[in-house]
């Protein structure tokens, strides 16, 4: 069933462009991460208006795939396969990705695959932390969710009912006047200065059932900044404590329901060393193996879709082109991923 | 003897005073901050057993309080002996099956009637004993609340956990459910929640509308 190019191996091109990162990965069949390639997106002010990211996807696109395509040593005429992210996420950020993947794949000949953004998550960190059957905990700017394998799919057992905590960190930040730029992510500098903080008081913990919410819990901690009682350090630090000890309990919920042997954690916040250890303790607790996925492949990245396009494609999931229309609100339980046994 | 490892809580099976009774012990918590850890255990204790006694006064069967230590956060409690409904629901042959769900929904009713929000519906958190009776446990999470908001979250957790552990069943079992709370709570009341939890499944960050 497996194309072979003239080199031997067969090989994927994935692009990511669900937000604000377009990214493109180039995979052997085999797994072997050939590219990884990533361009990110500072708005200037604010948030990411979904706009001007796709007109930045846009204007990056082709030096990316350049790039992708230098750094793996391969030509475009090589790949087998092209798998983009089809969603969930912003519509003119995915219809950028979607029309360069549309336009390669109609260009060589070869098939298109549709991938899920949240499993790609969580299938390129079972490749390189080889964890089988982990309850994940992907945390980022855009999605929040606990889920694990069962029955066919990954169920999803508790998310955000509003904001994602990576949202919840980043306007945070800048209400606090930080400013994002290139070698630093906002989440990274809430955390440093929450290394400095010393005294933790008390703000909203919100967790119903399974599912948890953060608008309650930045609207007190921007509120306490304002009012300037607590210094910015102790804010930081008490909204750290209380977001990440919501997602723990969460986890370890889960963990307790489902006994799967391992934790795996990964999204953007993933970064975040505090979560790390307080996700590492329950782990533990529970007797299972606690893996985190290395940043390159925890951030939104095309080696993911590349990855997750190779197993899809294994089990004949392809789509025709004219088919293939982006899926803001694709749900990660909506996916059959006929690749994990039962 | 250790009963039952939860996340949130450890549950000992012992004998006390000649009966039998779960120690429900919020054992600390390493990953969290001592003041969160404390304020956490102690808050749910307290609130737990709170909740225990006022749902026994709106009509719902919940386990007799004997003692509460909040210095060890811990609830000494009758032991209710029968099987959770998650294990025996899926094998019920359906009338049996909608009929269980019906009478949880008129549960649920009487609790929300009396604004207590359980906070965490899921079936393993109902015992039915050997004489039928269902029996609810667990209100670490509850909630006093009257809003409409806070009851359409509280049956939006029961539909997910039947969508989870008995997705075959989901549908009809939340729709029995739903029979059964517009019973206690009135077709008006139950109407309007029934609308409140479709807004909560549309506010949904990744959720089509379906």
């Amino acid at each position: 069933m497996l194309q072979t190019s003239s080199s031997g191996s067969s090989y994927c091109l994935g692009i990511e462009s669900t937000a604000d990162d377009f990214s493109v990965g180039i995979l052997s069949f085999d797994g072997k991460v050939l590219a990884n390639v990533i361009s990110a997106y500072i708005p200037e002010k604010g948030g990411i208006h979904p706009r001007e990211a796709a007109r930045h996807h846009v204007e990056v696109a082709g030096n990316v795939l350049a790039e992708a395509f230098e750094r793996a040593g391969i030509k475009p005429r090589d790949m087998n396969i092209i798998a983009f992210s089809q969603g969930p996420g912003m519509g003119p950020c995915l219809r950028t990705g979607a029309t360069a993947a549309r336009a390669l794949a109609s260009y060589l000949g070869v098939p298109l695959v549709g991938v899920n953004h949240c499993v790609a998550h969580i299938e390129i960190g079972r490749l390189v932390t080889e964890a089988k059957d982990p309850v994940t905990l992907y945390v980022s700017g855009g999605n929040t969710i606990v889920a694990a394998f069962e029955e066919s799919r990954y169920r999803i057992f508790g998310e955000t009912l509003d904001i994602a905590v990576g949202n919840c960190l980043d306007v945070f930040a800048r209400e606090a006047g930080f400013r994002q730029d290139a070698t630093k992510p906002l989440g990274a500098m809430v955390e440093e200065l929450a290394s400095r903080g010393q005294t933790f008081f008390s703000l909203p913990y919100t967790v119903k059932g399974m599912d948890l919410s953060f608008s309650g819990l930045l609207t007190a901690a921007v509120q306490s900044l304002h009012e300037g009682k607590h210094r910015p350090e102790d804010v930081c630090l008490s909204l750290q404590e209380v977001a990440f000890s919501m997602l723990t309990e969460v986890t370890e919920r889960a963990l307790a329901h489902t006994e799967k042997p391992e934790v795996l954690l990964t999204g953007g916040v993933a970064a975040n060393k505090r979560l790390q250890s307080m996700l590492k303790l329950i782990a533990e607790d529970h007797g299972a193996r606690f893996c985190t996925v290395p940043k390159q492949f925890a951030l939104d990245n095309g080696a993911m879709i590349a990855w997750t396009g190779i197993l899809a494609y294994q089990h004949g999931m392809t789509v025709p082109i004219e088919k293939s229309f982006v899926k803001l609100k694709w749900r990660l339980d909506e996916v059959n991923v006929p690749w994990v046994d039962d | 003897m250790l009963f039952k490892k939860g996340a949130e809580a450890n549950l000992y099976l012992e004998e006390w005073h000649d009966r039998k009774v779960i120690m429900k012990r919020r054992l600390p918590k390493e990953y969290r901050t001592t003041e969160l850890d404390e304020q956490i255990r102690f808050q749910r204790t307290i609130h737990e057993s709170q909740a225990i006694h006022r749902a026994k006064e709106a009509g719902v069967p919940t386990p007799t309080i004997f003692m509460i230590d909040t210095v060890e956060a811990t609830i000494i409690m009758e032991f209710v002996e029968g099987r959770q409904v998650k294990q025996i629901l899926n094998g019920l042959p359906r009338e049996e099956k909608l009929g269980l769900c019906h009478h949880i929904g008129m549960l649920i009713g009487r609790l929300h009637n009396h604004e207590i929000i359980h906070g965490d519906l899921t079936t393993s958190n109902m015992i039915q004993t050997q004489r039928g009776k269902v029996v609810l446990v667990d209100f670490g999470l509850s909630e006093q609340s009257k809003e409409l908001e806070a009851r359409g979250v509280d049956l939006h957790l029961m539909k997910r956990a039947f969508q989870s552990t008995h997705y075959k069943y989901a549908k009809e079992c939340f729709k029995a459910v739903m029979e059964g709370y517009a019973v206690t709570v009135g077709t008006t009341t139950a109407k309007k929640v029934m609308e409140k939890i479709k807004e909560i499944e549309k506010r949904g960050r990744y959720i089509s509308e379906r």
